[in-house]
């Protein structure tokens, strides 16, 4: 049967050469290609091109007056203290944390995972407002409850490097403690148990076999924590700027909403910190591909052995509950409570006799607030969808063609990877602004810039999914006659759906949740949630804005639990 | 092989296991899904000798191994080496792992990939307590000895992931032996090596364990490897033991049908007690004809029993001579030739025997035959094994 078909088409095929040329395959390959290529690379160039010339010639003005302005060294050194600083709070905690959680005998782990989707389905933005509510030094729930009440303690400002660097490190812990698990997991247990054998001590045994064994996927989260930290926004435009404190994004933020604003000085701050993220991410690739040839432990499922932690086993229980409480529910908490109140004030019997649903009313019968509700979901839905679509042939042309140079398709769609949300944010404004496409002003610009911010995660999904159906499939189909794109309907997409959904349900969330990129691009009457939370908190209208954040939080929740229904495994892939 | 092991009776054991239970719960566990891993297994090892903990796969070996290591807690029981008591429910003592001092092999090596051969084995003395602390020196001493007692002498620098994996096993056991402990355990150490290399080692760490005086507990489900490798073997079957040994009664007298069936191969015949003979043996009539079988436990006519009689026990004979008990006549229904034997089954009235004798032996399919039982060889079983 196949044998006879074969036969036809071969003559057939011959036949019509020439039309080949323009079949549905090759278009689609075409057009695929130079999507990726348009939104990768123009936004880029136009940076960098804006950045340098000044209309009539080449210059570096804007970078002498960026950096005379303000002074380098302040700025850089407090974006490096910042980065380290909530590095070095991140990488230990959630190392520690998922040791506990993957080796040993604690109980109550599935917090930790619970924990674990906080920095996804809770927005930097609404993070960062609840600790200002628990911890501004006048209005803080700690400082008033506890601080203020215990002598000789001092209070615990929010509004400093500290407060900054513990705020973005907490945030940021789960997505360690995700990492950490994968390469905790995958370590074989009779590693550690031969060193408990040996007659080792617990400490001995973290320091000397445990710690060096994924020392790469330390590395790894060390890294992708210190770049997740320079590109941050949230915390030091919310924390940073009313003390002072600046940063590359908090300075690219300030000179283009200032007036008039200084583009020129904007592109020069974001193509330093494009510099420094692009280092970062191609030291974390180099080292990835380095530690995957020095891979000793396998994938292979290995039974869990967790150590008993004997004497340690109660403090341990209670850090990991400790954590629990400072870093997810107090701040959930918090928003709840604030969103039932007339106004902010430190809970109090009689502050919480006075709670009611009227911000959620005020929410509801919000026109603004409602129609960014509705362009958040269009655009998240529309960009995921997208992104899914053209990774998904994008990905089948690495994987599956012998097409020379794909490699760089992979190469060109990960790009964006390093360009932080403002700085992409900045880019697309240099694009947009100049050429005579009439997108500026209209949410399609926001949907290009999330489109872009997006592609890699959505390639790392399409590709990962790619990779794991095998290729004879495919052709075998083909010996059977089927065309390439009804091939590509029939066997790869049914196969493929399930990564695909979980990658177009990863990048809805994060879209629902962008602000960096939005809060650059947006005009009146496009905003988004996220934009009108930050305009709420510029207002002052503290409780409106929690009762939009918990909306928020629901439905990204209702997003996850979907995901869930449909078993796609929504996680992080990072790099 | 017996001999080395028989040491004066009333000697204290090197390690005394009594009545070891632990369970697992397995997903929910006030639903019921508990596991019974182990459940209550008692023995006792003498020093110098290689004990052998055999069984298929999952009956509990590894279990009560690493319950023996501190890896795992027991739920109850008592576990003692050289009379130190290392766990004892009712004591409410258990020692940790790391306190215990025994050396282990796992299956997977464990080899620290990080470290080059001398640090992997040089680990336990350098993580020794203060009081025992060696110098420098006396840790390179140390280790270059055991290095050298594995043949791995030559690769002290070597990274411990350039090693084969025979190389690797030894790395392992050196690392285990490097503390001197007093008991040694090795789960299943050679099941990662190809064929070949594991019969080789099969008879070096049997010489290296006779020649150091080693106390070990072998885990395997390889009965050919425990067959040839024990003093004492211990035929485990889900979570219990079933009988313990010399390998050599195991095989000749299993105690049980199940450990009949798993050692080696047999032919099991049920069928009742007709009567009984001096000597502890029994005439059996079974739906095929009668036999002898032997057992010391005490039987009375009428009880329902089962025959196992080796292959190798069956004679055969072309021919057909007047049965008898012991002596059957049937058809050879099929015939493999083995290499070093000749296996014919006959079959007789309904019932198939697997005879094995000498390759020049050789009866084709279809021929009338008369086999006949080694009177001594078969052994009479409890009908419910
Ligand atoms: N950590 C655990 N959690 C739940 N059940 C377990 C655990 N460890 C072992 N078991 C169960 O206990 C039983 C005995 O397991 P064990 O590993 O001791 O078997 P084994 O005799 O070593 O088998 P094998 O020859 O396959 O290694 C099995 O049914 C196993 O599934
Ligand atoms: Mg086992």
């Amino acid at each position: 049967m196949a044998q006879a078909s074969a036969q036809v088409a071969v003559p057939f095929l011959r036949r019509v050469s020439l039309r080949r040329i323009f079949s549905g395959r090759n278009l689609t390959i075409t057009v695929v290609i130079a999507i990726i290529t348009y939104m990768a690379v123009i936004p880029v160039g136009y940076l960098v091109w804006g950045t340098f010339w000044n209309g009539q010639s080449l210059t570096l003005e804007f970078f002498r007056s960026a950096y005379s302005t303000v002074g380098l060294t302040p700025m850089v050194v407090n974006s490096l203290i910042f980065a380290a600083g909530s590095t070095a709070l991140a990488v230990p905690l959630g190392t520690l944390l998922a040791y506990l959680v993957v080796r040993t005998d604690l109980r109550f782990k599935g917090l930790m995972f619970a924990a674990s989707l906080v920095p996804l389905i809770i927005p930097g933005i609404l993070h960062t407002v609840s600790w200002i509510f628990l911890a501004s030094p006048n209005i803080g729930i700690y400082n008033r409850l506890i601080f203020d009440r215990v002598p000789f303690l001092p209070k615990f400002d929010i509004f400093s490097l500290q407060g900054m660097i513990l705020v973005e490190g907490l945030h940021l812990t789960p997505l360690i403690f995700l990492l950490m698990v994968a390469a905790f997991r995958s370590m074989d247990p009779s590693l550690e148990e031969s060193a408990l054998m040996s007659g080792a001590k617990l400490p001995t045994i973290m320091r000397r076999v445990t710690l060096p064994l994924v020392r790469p996927a330390l590395y790894a989260s060390i890294l992708i924590m210190a770049i997740r930290a320079l590109e941050a926004f949230e915390v030091p435009a919310l924390l940073g700027i009313p003390s002072g404190i600046w940063v590359f994004t908090s300075r690219i933020w300030s000179a283009l909403k200032g007036f008039p604003a200084e583009y020129g000085q904007a592109g020069a701050y974001a193509m330093s910190l494009l510099l420094i993220t692009s280092v970062g991410v191609y030291l974390h690739t180099r080292m990835s591909r380095r530690g995957k040839r020095f891979q000793t432990v396998t994938g292979k499922g290995f039974r869990p052995h967790p150590i008993q932690l004997g004497r340690w086993k109660v403090p341990a229980q209670l850090f990991l509950m400790a954590y629990f409480l400072i870093a997810v529910t107090m701040p959930v908490l918090v928003l709840l409570y604030v969103s039932t109140q007339p106004f902010y004030s430190v809970p109090s019997l009689e502050s919480i006799s006075n709670s009611s649903l009227e911000n959620y009313r005020y929410t509801f019968d919000n026109p603004q607030a409602l129609r960014a509700l509705r362009n958040s979901f269009a655009l998240g839905i529309g960009s995921a969808t997208a992104v899914m679509l053209v990774t998904a042939v994008a990905s089948w042309i690495v994987v599956r063609t012998k097409a020379r140079g794909r490699w760089l398709v992979d190469n060109v769609a990960t790009v964006p990877l390093v360009i932080p949300g403002l700085v992409m944010g900045v880019a697309l404004l240099f694009v947009y602004l100049r050429a005579p496409v009439p997108i500026f002003g209209t949410i399609w610009i926001l949907f290009i810039a999330y489109f872009t911010r997006y592609m890699p995660y959505g390639m790392r999904y399409s590709s990962a999914s790619m990779y794991q159906i095998g290729g004879e499939l495919e052709e075998s189909a083909q010996i059977c006659g089927a065309s390439w794109w009804k091939t590509f309907r029939k066997v790869n997409l049914p196969l493929l759906v399930p990564g695909l959904i979980a990658g177009w349900i990863y990048i809805v969330m994060v879209s629902v949740r962008e602000l960096s990129s939005s809060i650059l691009l947006y005009t009146p009457g496009n905003e988004v949630l996220s934009v009108i939370i930050w305009e709420q908190w510029e207002n002052g209208q503290f409780t409106e804005l929690a009762a939009l954040g918990v909306v928020m939080v629901v439905a990204l929740v209702a997003l996850v639990a979907v995901a869930k229904k449909l078993g796609a495994r929504v996680g992080v892939k990072e790099g | 092989m017996a001999e080395t092991s028989d040491l004066p009776v009333g000697d204290e054991p090197v390690l005394a296991v009594g009545d070891l239970v632990k369970t697992f719960t397995e997903g929910k566990a006030r639903k019921g899904g508990v596991v019974r891993a182990v459940g209550g297994v008692s023995f006792a090892i003498e020093q110098g000798s290689m004990f052998t903990l055999l069984g298929p796969s999952g009956c509990g070996k590894t279990t009560t191994l690493r319950c023996i290591a501190g890896l795992e807690q027991p739920d109850s029981g008592h576990i003692a080496v050289r009379g130190t008591t290392f766990f004892s429910s009712e004591d409410r003592i258990n020692v940790q792992a790391n306190e215990r001092g025994l050396g282990m092999v796992f299956q997977s090596y464990a080899i620290w990939p990080h470290m080059n051969v001398f640090q992997n084995v040089a680990f336990p003395l350098q993580v020794a307590d203060r009081k025992q602390k060696m110098s420098r020196t006396e840790i390179r001493e140390k280790v270059e000895r055991v290095l050298s007692v594995v043949q791995l002498g030559e690769l002290v620098d070597r990274q411990a992931t350039d090693l084969s994996g025979g190389q690797q096993q030894r790395l392992a056991l050196a690392r285990a032996l490097v503390m001197e402990p007093p008991l040694l355990l090795l789960d299943e150490p050679l099941s990662n090596l190809d064929a070949k290399l594991r019969e080789e080692m099969r008879f070096e760490l049997k010489d290296l364990q006779r020649r150091l005086g080693i106390t070990a507990i072998y885990v395997t489900h390889d009965q050919v490897e425990a067959l040839a490798m024990s003093n004492t073997v211990a035929v485990m079957n889900a979570g219990k033991i079933e009988q313990v040994g010399r390998p050599r009664q195991i095989y000749e007298t299993p105690s049980s049908l199940f450990v009949a069936d798993f050692i080696g191969t047999s032919n099991f015949f049920p069928g009742r007690v007709t009567a009984e003979e001096p000597g502890d043996t029994f005439l059996v009539e079974t739906s095929a004809g009668t036999l002898y079988a032997n057992s010391s436990a005490p039987y009375s006519k009428g009880d329902p029993v089962t025959v196992a009689v080796r292959p190798e026990q069956v004679a055969i004979e072309k021919g057909t001579f007047p049965a008898r008990a012991g002596v059957w006549n049937g058809q050879v229904t099929n015939r493999a030739f083995l290499g070093e034997s000749v296996d014919h089954v006959v079959a007789v009235g309904g019932i198939e025997i697997r005879c094995r004798c000498n390759p020049s032996i050789s009866i084709p399919p279809g021929s009338d035959v008369t086999i006949t039982f080694n009177e001594r060889e078969a052994t009479l079983l409890p009908a419910d094994g």
